[in-house]
C-alpha cells in the first residue's frame, strides 16, 4: 500500500506536469493560429485584397463602334448598321446537347458553316467565343432569342456592322472590314479586343490606313464574374469611345455617278478640286461590293470576282498602271516649248516620221502640224520629229513635274507610280543608251511610260491650275499653300487653249463637249496600245484592244475641276474614255442634266449598277461547277 | 441565490457558462451558413441549426450520466464501434468503393465519428484499471497500442486522413497523459524525422512532387493549392474588420470551395474580419479550457483523462482545421466543428461537451455529498 500511495501521487503530479505541457502546447497553437491570422489579414492585408478584386472582378472589353466615313459634304459613305449575330461559348454548352444542330435548323445554315463551327469548338478554349452566324435578319435573332433558355452556351447579340451605301462605287477608295487574322493578332501584341466576334478591322484603303482615327477606345464591361463564369452583376462600366469620324474630300455624289457612269466597263476615274487638290472622286470599276466583303462573302462571290477578266479586286485607281497615250501631249508641249521649241514651228505630216530605219505610222495624214494643231488632232508625227531635237532628260523632267512617275502623299495602302522614261533611268535599268526611238515613243505616252490612274488627274489639274497641286483624300488635314508651277504662263497659256480646242474646235474629242452653256471643257484624249496582252489570249478580243484615255479640266478658261479617266480595252480615248470624263464634268456643274443623260444609258445597260452586279451573281450561281 | 429560486433546480445547475459559449459558437455558425448560402437559411443554416439543437438536448441530457454508467459502457460501445467500423469496410469490399457511412434507414452513421470519444473513454477507462506502479511496463503499453492502432488502421484504409489523425492524436495525448515513458513518444518524432529525408531522397520524381504539393500546396496553385490559395485570399483580403456580412466576394462568387464545409472560417474570416476570426478563435479556447478545468477538478483518475482527452479531441478539430485553412498544414478534411456544415462534426463534439458535463455534475454532486 505504502509503494502504491507513492507511486499514485507520483501519477498525479505526472498528470498535473503534462497536463501543463499539453495546456501550454494549445496555448501556443492558438497563439500561432492567431498570429498566423493577423499575418494574412494585416501584414499582407493589400496583396489578398488585390487578389480578392482580381477574382471579383472580370473586364471584358465592349468593342467601340467604328468611325463614320462620310463625304465633303458630310454625306455617309461608310456607316454602321445595327446587326444581329449568334455566338457560342465553349464552356457552357452542355456535354450531351446538340446545340450546333439546333442553331443550324434555326438559322439556316449550310453544311460547311456546320462543320466551322464543329471545328473551332474542337480547338477553342476557354471563354473565347465561336462565331456562329453574322449579320442574321431579325426574324432568326428573334427565334434564337427565345429559344435561349433551352440553348445554354448560345450567345444572341445585337452590334453593328458596317455598310457602304454606295456599295461596289466606293470598295476600292475605302477598302473594307474584316475580322483580324491570327498574324494581325500577333502585331497588335494580342490586343484582346480583336479577337472578340464581330469585331473587324480595316483590311484594305482608307478602312485599313485611316483604322488608327476610324476605331476608337474599347470599352469595357466591369462585371462581377463567379469562379463558374456566370454573371453575377454588372458594375460601373468603362464607357467605349467611338471611333472619329473621318472626313473626306470626296463627292459621294459625283463618286456614285461616276461608277454608275463606267456601265460594265474595267477603268478608273480620278477628279480633283483644282483649286485646293481636293479628290472630288477615285473610282475604279468594275468592284466588288465591300458590303458583302464586311460580313464575310461567299465563296461563291469571291470565286466569281476572283474569276473576273475585268478584275474587280485590283483597286486600278493606285494599283493599275497604264500607258499614257496622247495624254501626255500637253505635257509634252510644256516640256518643248521651256527648251525654247516654238510654238509656230511647223512639221508635215505625211503620215509618219523616219527614225533610223524604222518608220513610225501616224494616225492619219495631218499635214502641216503647229503645236496647237498638234495637240488638238492628236498628231503623232509632230511629236516624234519634236522629241527628236529635244533634250529627252529635260523633257522627262518637265512630265514629272507635272505627275507623271510621282507617289502622292495619300492615305492608301499601296501605289505603284509607274515609269517615266529617262535616259538616266534607261542606263540604270536597262544598260543601254537612249535612241531616238525612244524619245519617239516616249513623246507619245508609249514605250516604257506607264501611269497611274491618280496621276492621270494630278497633270490636267496642274496644267489647269497652273499650280503644284498635291492630291487630297482627308478633309481635315492641314491646307498647305500651294506654290504656282514654275513654268512660263504664256506657255501654260498655249497649251490650255490647244487642250481647249481639243474638245471644241477641230479636236478628237469634239464629240464629248460640255451640254452646257457657258462652261467649257479642255482635255486631251489617249489611246494606248496593249503590248503583250495577246498572251492572255483565251479572253478574246476585249482584252487585246487599246486602253481609252482622257484627261480634262474645265471651265477652260477659269479651271476648277480636272478630271483623269481610263477605260481598260476601251478603243479610242475619244469614244470611251472622254464621254465618262463629259458626263462627270456636267455633274459638278449640273447634276439633272448629268442624271438625265444616264438614265437612258442604264435602261440600255440593263438597270443601275446594284440590280446588273445582283444578276450577275445570281447568273454566276446558276452555272454548275466542279465544286458543288 | 435569487435565481435558484426562480429556476427550477436542475436547470440552474446546468453548466449554463458552457451551454452559452458553445450555443454562441454555433450561432455565429449559423450566420456564416447563412451568408455562404447568399443570405438563405437554406440549404445548410436551417438544417444545421435543427441538428445542432438536437445534439445541444441530447448532451445536456447525457450530463445526468453517472461516472459510473459511462464507464460501465465504455468498453461495449468501443467494441460496437470498432464492428461497424468493419463493417462499412467489408460493405465498401462488397460495394466496390469507399464507403464511410452506414445506411440504417433514416440515418446514415458514420462510425469512424464515434471512434473519436470512444477511443479517448476506451483509454482512459484502460489507464484507470492499470496500477499506478504498472503504467511504465510493456504491459501498459501494447493493449493501448492495439485499442488505438486496429481502428486507427481501418479509418485510414477508408480512406479518411483526417480522421485518423484525429483519433490516433486523441488516443496518444489520453496516454501521454496517463504517464507513459517519454522516450516512446520522442522516438517515432526521431524515427520520422530522420527517415523522412532519406526516403525523400530514394523517391522518384513524380513521387516526390506528389509530397511537396502534400507540403506545399502552393506550389501547385491550380490544382491541391487552388483551396488554401482560395482560403488564404478570403482571410487576407478580410482585413481586420472585414467585408461586413454577405459581401465576401470570394465565397459569394464560388471562388473559395467548400466555404460552407471544411472552409467556412476562410468564409467567416472574409466577411467579418481578424476581429471575427479571434473571437471564435477565443471562443473555442474557453470551451477547451472548460474541459481542461475538469480534468483538472476531477477527482478519479478515469474523469481525469476522459475530459481531458475529450478536450484535447476539440482541440485538435478546431487546431487542425484551422491550420489547413490558413496554409499552415496540408489539407487532410477536418472540418471546423460548430461551425462548418455537417452533422458528424457536430454530433461528435456534442459527445464529448456531454460527457464533459456528464463529468463535471459528478464532480459537484460528490463535493456536495462530502
Amino acid at each position: 500500500m505504502k509503494h502504491m500511495r507513492i507511486t499514485t501521487a507520483h501519477q498525479s503530479i505526472t498528470f498535473s506536469r503534462r497536463m501543463m505541457l499539453l495546456g501550454g502546447a494549445q496555448v501556443a497553437v492558438g497563439g500561432l493560429l492567431v498570429g498566423r491570422m493577423g499575418w494574412l489579414a494585416v501584414a499582407q492585408n493589400e496583396k489578398y485584397q488585390l487578389l480578392s478584386e482580381s477574382n471579383r472582378v472580370q473586364l471584358i472589353p465592349v468593342p467601340p463602334r467604328r468611325g463614320w466615313i462620310i463625304d465633303r459634304n458630310g454625306k455617309p459613305i461608310a456607316i454602321n448598321k445595327a446587326s444581329f449575330r449568334v455566338d457560342l461559348i465553349p464552356q457552357q454548352i452542355e456535354k450531351d446537347s446538340d446545340v450546333v444542330s439546333e442553331l443550324a435548323r434555326l438559322l439556316a445554315l449550310d453544311e460547311d458553316a456546320v462543320e466551322r463551327i464543329r471545328r473551332e469548338l474542337l480547338e477553342s478554349r476557354g471563354f473565347r467565343p465561336v462565331s456562329v452566324a453574322d449579320n442574321i435578319p431579325y426574324e432568326q435573332y428573334a427565334a434564337v432569342t427565345v429559344r435561349l433558355p433551352d440553348l445554354p452556351g448560345v450567345q444572341a447579340t445585337r452590334g453593328y456592322s458596317r455598310y457602304y451605301p454606295d456599295g461596289p462605287a466606293v470598295a476600292h477608295l475605302l477598302g473594307y472590314v474584316g475580322t483580324a487574322n491570327a498574324k494581325e493578332y500577333e502585331a497588335e501584341k494580342k490586343n484582346p479586343l480583336l479577337i472578340i466576334p464581330g469585331f473587324k478591322i480595316g483590311k484594305q484603303g482608307l478602312e485599313k490606313s485611316l483604322e488608327p482615327y476610324l476605331r476608337g477606345e474599347p470599352g469595357g464591361q466591369r462585371v462581377e464574374i463567379t469562379a463558374r463564369g456566370k454573371l453575377v452583376k454588372e458594375l460601373d462600366p468603362k464607357p467605349d469611345r467611338s471611333g472619329q469620324t473621318v472626313q473626306l474630300t470626296i463627292d459621294q455624289g459625283l463618286q456614285q455617278f461616276a461608277a454608275r457612269r463606267m456601265g460594265d466597263q474595267s477603268g478608273a476615274l480620278v477628279a480633283i478640286d483644282v483649286t485646293s487638290g481636293d479628290m472630288l472622286a477615285f473610282v475604279s470599276m468594275p468592284a466588288f461590293d465591300p458590303n458583302s466583303f464586311s460580313e464575310g462573302i461567299g465563296r461563291t462571290e469571291w470565286s466569281m470576282l476572283s474569276t473576273n477578266d475585268h478584275i474587280p479586286l485590283l483597286n486600278k485607281v493606285a494599283q493599275g498602271l497604264y500607258p499614257s497615250g496622247s495624254t501626255i501631249k500637253p505635257a509634252m508641249a510644256l516640256a518643248f516649248l521651256k527648251q525654247g521649241v516654238d510654238p509656230k514651228r511647223r512639221v508635215v505630216c505625211n503620215g509618219g516620221w523616219q527614225i533610223g530605219n524604222r518608220y513610225f505610222r501616224c494616225d492619219a495624214v495631218h499635214g502641216s502640224m503647229d503645236m496647237h494643231s498638234a495637240i488638238e488632232r492628236s498628231c503623232n508625227t509632230y511629236f516624234w520629229a519634236t522629241g527628236l531635237i529635244t533634250d529627252p532628260e529635260q523633257t522627262t523632267e518637265m512630265v514629272n513635274y507635272l505627275g507623271y512617275g510621282q507617289e502622292f502623299d495619300l492615305p492608301i495602302p499601296t501605289q505603284r507610280y509607274g515609269t517615266m522614261p529617262s535616259p538616266q533611268w534607261l542606263e540604270k535599268k536597262y544598260h543601254r543608251k537612249w535612241q531616238g526611238y525612244d524619245s519617239a515613243n516616249t513623246s507619245i505616252g508609249q514605250g516604257y511610260v506607264l501611269i497611274n490612274p491618280l496621276q492621270l488627274a494630278v497633270m490636267p489639274a496642274r496644267l489647269g491650275s497652273g499650280k503644284l497641286l498635291q492630291p487630297r483624300l482627308l478633309m481635315n488635314t492641314p491646307r498647305k499653300p500651294v506654290p504656282l508651277l514654275d513654268v512660263n504662263p504664256e506657255h501654260l497659256a498655249i497649251v490650255r487653249n490647244a487642250m481647249t480646242s481639243v474638245v471644241n474646235d477641230h479636236g478628237t474629242a469634239v464629240a464629248s463637249k460640255l451640254p452646257l452653256d457657258g462652261i467649257l471643257m479642255a482635255g486631251k484624249t489617249g489611246t494606248a496600245q496593249v503590248f503583250r496582252l495577246g498572251e492572255r489570249g483565251h479572253q478574246g478580243n476585249w482584252a487585246l484592244r487599246d486602253h481609252a484615255l482622257f484627261i480634262a479640266f474645265a471651265p477652260a478658261d477659269q479651271p476648277r475641276y480636272a478630271i483623269g479617266c481610263i477605260i481598260e480595252h476601251g478603243g479610242f480615248g475619244a469614244s470611251a474614255a472622254a464621254p465618262i470624263v463629259r458626263d462627270s464634268m456636267t455633274y459638278l456643274f449640273d447634276k439633272q442634266k448629268a442624271l438625265a443623260a444616264l438614265a437612258p444609258l442604264e435602261e440600255q445597260w440593263g438597270g443601275t449598277l446594284a440590280e446588273r452586279n445582283a444578276r450577275q451573281l445570281q447568273a454566276f450561281k446558276s452555272v454548275p461547277r466542279t465544286t458543288a | 441565490m435569487i435565481t435558484s429560486a426562480i429556476i427550477p433546480r436542475p436547470l440552474a445547475r446546468l453548466p449554463w457558462r458552457l451551454i452559452f459559449l458553445v450555443s454562441g459558437i454555433a450561432l455565429f455558425g449559423l450566420i456564416v451558413l447563412y451568408s455562404a448560402a447568399g443570405g438563405s437559411v437554406r440549404p445548410w443554416a436551417l438544417k444545421q441549426g435543427i441538428v445542432f439543437f438536437g445534439f445541444l438536448t441530447i448532451a445536456v441530457g447525457m450530463s445526468w450520466m453517472k461516472e459510473s454508467t459511462i464507464k460501465s459502457i465504455t468498453f461495449p460501445v468501443y467494441a460496437v464501434t470498432l464492428v461497424m467500423l468493419i463493417g462499412v469496410e467489408l460493405l465498401g469490399f462488397v460495394g466496390k468503393g469507399a464507403q464511410r457511412w452506414l445506411d440504417l434507414g433514416p440515418i446514415r452513421l458514420q462510425p469512424s465519428e464515434f471512434m473519436k470519444p470512444a477511443i479517448v473513454l476506451a483509454l482512459a477507462r484502460f489507464y484507470e484499471l492499470v496500477p499506478a506502479g504498472e503504467t511504465r511496463k510493456w504491459r501498459a503499453i501494447w493493449p493501448a497500442l492495439a485499442l488505438l492502432g486496429v481502428p486507427a488502421a481501418l479509418i485510414l484504409v477508408q480512406p479518411d486522413l483526417g480522421t485518423c489523425i484525429m483519433v490516433v492524436l486523441c488516443g496518444v495525448t489520453v496516454m501521454f497523459l496517463a504517464g507513459l515513458p517519454w522516450w516512446l513518444f520522442a522516438a517515432p518524432v526521431g524515427l520520422v524525422a530522420v527517415a523522412a529525408p532519406i526516403a525523400y531522397g530514394m523517391m522518384h520524381g513524380y513521387q516526390r512532387k506528389r509530397i511537396d504539393v502534400f507540403l506545399d500546396p502552393e506550389s501547385d496553385p491550380l490544382g491541391a493549392g487552388y483551396h488554401i490559395a482560395q482560403s488564404k485570399i478570403a482571410i487576407g483580403s478580410g482585413g481586420i474588420w472585414g467585408k461586413g456580412f454577405l459581401h465576401g466576394s470570394q465565397s459569394h462568387l464560388q471562388y473559395l470551395p467548400e466555404g460552407h464545409t471544411d472552409f467556412v472560417f476562410a468564409t467567416m474570416a472574409e466577411e467579418w474580419g481578424l476581429v471575427g476570426g479571434v473571437l471564435l478563435i477565443c471562443a473555442f479556447a474557453a470551451v477547451i479550457r472548460w474541459g481542461m478545468r475538469v480534468s483538472q477538478s476531477a477527482r478519479t483518475r478515469f474523469a481525469q483523462l476522459a475530459a481531458a482527452g475529450l478536450s484535447a479531441t476539440i482541440f485538435f478539430y478546431v487546431s487542425i482545421n484551422l491550420m489547413m485553412v490558413m496554409g499552415l498544414a496540408p489539407v487532410v478534411g477536418v472540418p471546423l466543428p460548430l461551425v462548418s456544415f455537417g452533422g458528424s462534426a457536430v454530433m461528435t463534439v456534442m459527445l464529448c461537451l456531454g460527457l464533459l458535463m456528464a463529468l463535471e455534475r459528478q464532480q459537484r454532486t460528490v463535493s456536495r455529498v462530502i
